[in-house]
């Protein structure tokens, strides 16, 4: 019984992994404010080896991603993005990358959120 | 009581668990401005299309009893954006709403500018949008281009009045003319085609210097000019226009749209013009503008299901063009084909037909494939004097294309297959030409954009034609952009052309000329086809002057003909047309400054410097007719539009024109010399447009205001039939001054 339901859980992980699809459609939030924060924030997704196509929506926030998932998976395109110091929901960019991006960027600063709106 | 408050508890349980089945419950959040996620209390959740709703608690959270009939949850609360979720079964949802600036933001327009230069395309493109084809009122494509630096308008002969346009010192056939991507001014429609696109229908123009895609075939040599007409999903229910000018002539247009199903659209578009009133301004006894009417008719069906990536277009079309010139005393029942006196008439029927699919794989939106048909019958019936021409020309052309990208969308590429069939029936004083172009071939462009600094294009075609043989077309396109509002562009690429002398060249049946064709042994009229390389290169450099934008650009193009068919007129007895023996080459400097001089007030100048040679008869000449140097400015100030849309707009164009050589008239008698140069001179027009409403507006408009014009254009006007009658050496307006009025009328 043991033996068969251990057989079941691995048949259902290969099938899980065989599911990996070329052209995967996924979407998170990233932060940021501006058209140039747009610009960085798809220049680091589609630099994610995998990553077919990323669009960043400026009033959603939303990254909207087609990968390859043989090939990636949202946390590495997230950290990818931390990189160049944009937030992820559950990634956050370090002090360090977040200070690199220009300063009508700092989308943690509210002053400066304000600003763009 | 341990036992009992057990079984509670499993009641207690169960019952959560069956309404879970049943509900869908969540949470709404929100985000602080350290990030810290907080539950919004009172945000309302409802289904969409129904009375079932609720609000969030306290904690955010809620519960909605979930139904199989609704599959849209929409979560809303002031101060942000309206979420609309899919929920196909039960569940529980954490939700984070996004502030909403929509309350207290002011709405900016961002003003677009009419000509636009594009800093991130690998191609040189100026984009014309329906605002600058507003700035010059008429009337068809031929005009489009007066307000704008990148074409030239030329005249092309002192009878028909006809506008011809040039591109970097070549002239109209060098350039591929497309309308939706389809080539349409070409063949038989060559010197008039331009004028069989009204100004109305056009949405907007593309105009690319220099080498094209490889993608509408191989016959762009200098550029290409695209035009998109009005789409009838976009395009206002109603539309009605009218024009009148000093010469007699009346233009109406009306535009109407309908959707008939969600998907699909029709549009029917209807043009009339007719002039029919003499004007000889400057008596020489011929008149100064044709007479002449025009019917147009367009059907336009548009199909659109974006959730299936599916677009489409069906086209048809109809013209009749008749036109009459030549002396005023000429009436074409008694005169035709007398020497009693000189006349022509140019009947054209022509009839096309298009259709466009489009389909964007709805789960790829950067894969997409495109077909195109197209059909057209062009039939011209013409006369000049006793000189004959008719032409029939049916043209067949299909593409496919298919778009995707190699690994990112970084790498795109294009490949596909084009087909093309041209039939030709010329009929030229009596011998008849024919002649039959079939072609087949497959293109692969690759496109790289790195985002920011670099981006390029790189394609290539290979061609099966029956009269030119197989070849192949590369074509090459840089951009870099070393620094900020910056463009660096090179280009190269190959072009190759049957020339179709006798449609090309109409103007020189309106001559004493004896047409002489040299050589005999190639495929197309005895002549070969022509051949030439384009290469350019070009910097854009944008700034901004006291918070208004402003932009420079220089750019230099050299067209170098490895074949080409001369047509030599320097002895003005005859006209020859013979294979190149020699060089031939067109260089051309542009240097252009556009920059916002006050607040509304757009100025745009152009210093043009042309060097075109070819290898004459009598040496290696710059060609006729083509000035050295042009310059050309252009001011517009629109007002700030009022809130019920009413504004003022004027316009202010001018165009000085160098001297141009003149074909050699050395051997003719005194009388009928012309210098070997013609003088320098400005042409000024103007049009100021009150707009009343959304609804109304009205124009009225100055051409050549300081009323210059060429004295004597026709060569011996006072003898038609002798032999040194010549009508097509015009370097300037036949017409002076000249005023025009009109409305516009729209209902959305």
């Amino acid at each position: 019984m043991k033996k068969y339901l251990i057989g079941l859980t691995f048949s259902l992980f290969t099938t899980i992994a065989f599911a990996q699809e070329k052209n995967k459609r996924i979407a998170f939030e990233v932060d940021g404010i501006c058209e140039m924060c747009k610009l960085r924030i798809e220049k680091a997704a589609i630099g994610v080896k995998g990553v077919k196509y990323a669009v960043w929506d400026i009033p959603s926030h939303k990254l909207s991603l087609i990968i390859d998932e043989r090939k990636t998976n949202p946390m590495i395109i997230k950290t990818a993005i931390v990189a160049v110091g944009h937030d992820t929901k559950e990634l956050k960019a370090t002090e360090e990358a977040y200070l690199k991006v220009h300063p009508c960027c700092r989308y943690r600063d509210s002053t400066v959120v304000k600003d763009m709106h | 009581m341990k036992y009992f408050r057990n079984i509670t508890c499993l009641i207690v349980l169960f019952s959560q668990l069956l309404q879970g089945q049943e509900n869908v419950t969540g949470t709404v959040f929100a985000r602080d401005d350290t990030q810290e996620s907080i539950p919004l209390q009172g945000a309302n959740v409802y289904w969409m299309n129904s009375q079932i709703g609720t609000m969030s608690q306290e904690d955010g959270s809620f519960s909605i009893p979930f139904d199989k009939e609704y599959s849209s949850l929409i979560i809303s609360y002031i101060g942000f954006r309206t979420d609309t979720l899919k929920i196909t079964k039960p569940k529980n949802l954490i939700h984070f709403l996004t502030p909403s600036n929509e309350l207290d933001e002011v709405e900016v327009i961002k003003k677009r500018d009419a000509l636009q230069k594009t800093f991130l395309s690998s191609q040189n493109i100026v984009n014309i949008n329906s605002d600058e084809l507003l700035k010059a009122a008429c009337c068809n494509l031929s005009e489009s281009f007066e307000t704008n630096p990148a074409i030239d308008v030329n005249f092309s002969d002192a009878l028909t009045g006809t506008k011809q346009i040039q591109m970097l010192g070549l002239t109209s056939p060098y350039l591929l003319i497309t309308q939706e991507n389809i080539p349409m001014v070409r063949g038989a429609s060559q010197v008039y085609g331009l004028t069989y696109t009204p100004g109305t229908w056009i949405e907007s123009i593309q105009i690319t210097k220099g080498a094209g895609s490889v993608i509408n075939g191989y016959e762009s040599i200098s550029g290409q000019i695209n035009s998109e007409l009005v789409k009838p999903f976009t395009d206002p229910a109603l539309f009605v226009n009218g024009y009148a000018n000093r010469n007699g002539r009346l233009e109406f247009n009306t535009h109407l749209n309908m959707k008939v199903t969600d998907s699909w659209s029709t549009g029917l578009y209807l043009h009339g013009n007719k002039r029919d009133t003499k004007v000889d301004d400057n008596n020489d006894g011929f008149l100064d503008v044709p007479l002449g009417d025009q019917i147009n008719i367009l059907n336009r069906w548009q199909y659109q299901d974006t959730e299936k990536g599916w677009v489409s277009f069906i086209n048809f079309r109809y013209l009749r063009d008749d036109k009459q010139v030549g002396q005023t005393i000429f009436d074409p029942d008694t005169d035709r084909f007398t020497s009693n006196a000189w006349g022509s008439e140019i009947d054209t029927r022509r009839f096309d037909t298009s259709i466009k699919i489009g389909y964007v794989f709805p789960s790829l939106p950067f894969q997409s494939m495109g077909f195109q048909v197209a059909f057209s019958d062009h039939q011209q019936d013409s006369y000049f004097g006793l000189n004959r021409y008719d032409i029939d020309h049916e043209s067949a052309y299909m593409n496919l294309i298919f778009n995707s990208i190699i690994g990112n969308t970084q790498h795109k590429f294009k490949t596909g297959l084009n087909a093309s069939y041209d039939g030709y029936i010329e009929n030229v004083n009596q011998q008849l030409f024919n002649r039959i172009d079939r072609s087949v071939g497959s293109f692969f462009e690759y496109n790289f954009d790195n985002l920011e600094t670099l981006s390029l294009t790189a394609g290539v075609r290979v061609d099966l034609h029956n009269l030119l043989g197989t070849f192949v077309t590369p074509r090459f396109h840089l951009r870099y952009s070393p620094w900020e509002n910056s463009s660096f562009r090179m280009s190269a690429g190959r072009g190759k052309r049957a020339a179709n002398i006798f449609a090309e060249n109409q103007q020189l049946f309106a001559t004493a000329r004896q047409i002489q064709l040299l050589n005999t042994d190639g495929k197309v009229y005895g002549l070969n086809p022509e051949d030439a390389w384009n290469y350019g290169v070009s910097l854009l450099q944008g700034f901004t002057i006291g918070n208004r934008n402003g932009n420079i650009s220089a750019d230099f193009y050299r067209t170098s003909f490895r074949e080409q068919v001369v047509v030599d007129w320097e002895n003005p007895l005859e006209i020859t047309f013979s294979n190149l023996d020699g060089d031939s080459f067109a260089n051309s400097f542009q240097l252009e400054l556009n920059y916002e001089l006050l607040r509304n007030l757009e100025a745009r100048t152009a210093y043009k410097f042309y060097e075109v040679k070819t290898q004459y008869q009598t040496g290696l000449l710059q060609k006729p007719l083509q000035p050295r140097h042009r310059f050309f400015a252009n001011l517009g100030y629109v007002s700030t539009p009022k809130a019920d849309g009413s504004q003022w707009r004027f316009d202010y164009t001018l165009h000085t024109i160098g001297s141009q050589r003149l074909p050699s008239t050395e051997t003719s008698p005194q009388e009928f010399q012309l210098a070997a140069f013609s003088d320098s001179y400005s042409l000024m027009n103007t049009q100021i447009t009150k707009v009343f409403s959304k609804q109304w507006e009205v124009y009225v408009g100055l051409e050549n205001i300081t009323n210059f014009t060429q004295e004597a254009p026709i060569v011996s006007a006072g003898d038609p039939f002798g032999a040194y009658f010549d009508t097509s050496i015009v370097f300037a307006p036949i017409m002076g001054r000249m005023y025009y009025a009109g409305f516009r009328f729209t209902l959305l």
